[in-house]
């Protein structure tokens, strides 16, 4: 760590340069590409947002959240509802708005007790709220379905999810410098050392936890034009958290950009595999989850800097090479 | 008063699978999301046995209890043994063994998807009627509940009167001060870990005579067993056969006087409740 938090302007000049540089390559990948690439361009921004929304919270506080199917299924389902009603950018603040409220329940139930029943419970949460949906959508309406039907085609969902992205990553660095990710720095490090120094540390991780799940229902809001029919159990898809746990924890939750490093070998990995070997999906992911608990704990963000201090210390030296820093 | 006796009947293959969890979590210290998956192995075992060879799944316990325990000993040796040893805190380990046993849940239910299919499966087995206070229930529930009666009662007998068991519950209590006694903490953590595989392997087969099942529905039951296990108080016997009592009355009275399809509903409003007012469990103490 450095001992001077504030004074890295240059870095993050640097830093924020080549970030612009990346977005503006990828936000034009949709002028060469329509189709497979495209689709596959969507995946792997959706996954770039909801592992750094997850990161957001995962990274600092260690606590394997798995109720990311449950935000974006709201999400979904706040414009699958209101599509008729109301003018799509107000439904994707509701989903906003829904997933971070049921965050704060879910905070407010279990944040206070230790990492385990947090774990527990976000387990089932996607089952249930889609469980509660489907039957209060029985009690209401008679069919089980909703349509979406918007003027939005794959390029706008892809460069809705690519402001979405730099959005959690600008929100990510204004934690970091903020009283907030101090203090989440510290209940990160030593629980106990945080509590006696002061923090709120329940309500410090219930705030950090909702604006993580806000972040994830807007990201199941965009998406829902690209579903055109919602149900339910497409909605609420459980894989989609456990998916985003991997992918985060493959690329490392140190650094804000370590989950997109996880995130584009795994999403296209995982799309090959769902094309070639459909029956293999489980197969594969319980590989990775095993291959990153034995193997990578730290993540490959976490590798490359154990190389890169191992390096270091042997050249004597502490010397950064220009093209190191990356956003 | 039948979704009491429908339920009570339900519960005691739950406690099954919540002790083999119990066990698992409050002894070995090992957060196994695995264990749905342990179940639903043992539901297939007991299938394949009855329609392959005709072996009663009562007696087909005698097979798959020592052949889960056998499995479950090397699953902790060859893939938990080294979390615990790497693991400084008890933290770290729980967070290690939660991502490592969601790679073996993938991984067994992705073996198991390809070994069987995706399909529901059920047999049929004792399926008659057994009259109980003036109402008729499969006899195979009841034969299912007896068994688990007997099973369980087997372990609270092993727990509380033999020397094992009273090494297993003092490594429960408290690891550190287990190995000043002169007790093989390794050795006893991988024991109750091989035994809480067995127990919930019978839950298992003692389940599929009654229930329809398929591969992919093991982690629906890990939920169950886990918040069984929360409410009861982690490792312990007498909680966790309460707390599956309630969850399985709880849960088939909202499925028949609210909606079948409200269950996780049901067990979640019931662990809502228990965070909010006991989360040290029914019968635990208060940590100071």
């Amino acid at each position: 760590m450095s001992p001077l938090p504030f004074n890295l302007t240059q870095e993050e000049l640097r830093a924020g340069a080549v970030g612009a540089a990346l977005v503006i390559v990828a936000a034009l990948l949709p002028v060469f590409d329509q189709a497979y690439y495209l689709a596959l361009g969507v995946n792997i921004m959706l996954y770039a947002a909801l592992c750094t929304a997850w990161t957001l919270f995962s990274g600092p506080t260690h606590y394997i959240s798995l109720a990311s199917a449950a935000f974006f299924g709201l999400g979904t389902y706040s414009v699958g509802l209101g599509i008729d009603h109301l003018p799509f950018p107000l439904l994707v603040l509701i989903g906003a708005g829904c997933g971070a409220v049921l965050a704060g329940i879910v905070g407010v139930a279990t944040l206070r007790l230790s990492g385990v029943y947090f774990v527990i419970f976000t387990l089932g949460l996607a089952e249930l709220v889609r469980q509660l949906v489907s039957w209060g959508q029985s009690k209401i309406t008679t069919r089980m379905g909703l349509y979406v039907f918007t003027d939005f085609t794959e390029k706008h969902i892809f460069w809705m999810l690519l402001a979405l992205t730099v959005l959690v990553f600008i929100t990510g660095w204004l934690i970091n410098r903020s009283r907030l990710g101090f203090a989440m720095q510290v209940i990160g490090n030593d629980e106990t050392v945080a509590r006696h120094v002061g923090i709120d540390t329940a309500r410090a991780k219930i705030i950090l936890f909702m604006i993580s799940g806000a972040f994830i229902g807007i990201a199941g809001a965009i998406c829902a034009p690209r579903y055109a029919y919602i149900q339910p159990n497409s909605a609420f898809n459980p894989t989609i958290s456990f998916l985003v746990v991997i992918m985060a924890l493959l690329g490392g939750t140190k650094r804000l950009w370590g989950p997109l490093v996880g995130v584009i070998p795994f999403t296209i990995l995982m799309d090959f595999v769902t094309a070639k070997f459909p029956n293999h999906t489980s197969i594969v992911m319980g590989i990775a989850f095993l291959a990153i608990v034995y193997f990578i704990p730290n993540g490959v963000t976490g590798l490359i800097e154990q190389a890169r201090t191992k390096l270091r210390s042997r050249m004597g030296a502490p010397a950064v090479k220009p093209g190191e820093v990356q956003p | 008063m039948q979704i009491l006796v429908t339920g009570i009947l339900l519960s005691g293959t739950y406690a099954l699978i919540a002790l083999g969890l119990t066990l698992q979590y409050g002894v070995a210290r090992i957060m196994n999301i695995a264990n749905g998956e342990t179940l639903v192995a043992g539901c297939f075992i007991a299938f394949w046995l009855y329609v392959s060879f005709t072996i009663n799944p009562i007696l087909g316990l005698f097979v798959i209890a020592p052949l889960a325990f056998v499995l479950n000993w090397l699953i902790y040796e060859v893939a938990l043994r080294p979390l615990v040893r790497r693991a400084k805190n008890r933290g770290q380990l729980e967070v290690d063994s939660i991502l490592a046993t969601f790679g073996l849940m993938f991984l067994l239910q992705g073996l198991m998807l390809l070994a069987f299919g995706g399909e529901y499966v059920n047999y049929q087995f004792l399926a008659e009627r057994f009259m109980l206070f003036g109402s008729a229930y499969g006899l195979n529930r009841v034969v299912a509940f007896c068994a688990a009666v007997v099973i369980a009662g087997a372990l609270y007998f092993f727990l509380y009167h033999t020397r094992q068991g009273t090494a297993v519950r003092a490594v429960a209590a408290d690891p550190a001060s287990a190995n000043l006694v002169a007790i093989d903490v390794a050795k006893t953590s991988a024991m109750a870990f091989a035994l809480g595989g067995a127990l919930t392997a019978c839950g298992g087969a003692l389940l599929s005579t009654f229930y329809t099942f398929n591969a992919a529905m093991g982690i629906a039951f890990t939920m169950k067993a886990l918040i069984i296990v929360i409410m009861g108080g982690v490792g312990d016997v007498r909680g966790a056969v309460l707390a599956a009592l309630m969850l399985g009355v709880a849960e088939t009275a909202v499925a028949s006087l609210i909606d079948p399809g409200l269950t996780i509903a049901a067990t979640y409003a019931l662990f809502i409740l228990v965070l909010l007012v006991r989360p040290q469990g029914l019968f635990g103490r208060r940590t100071t």
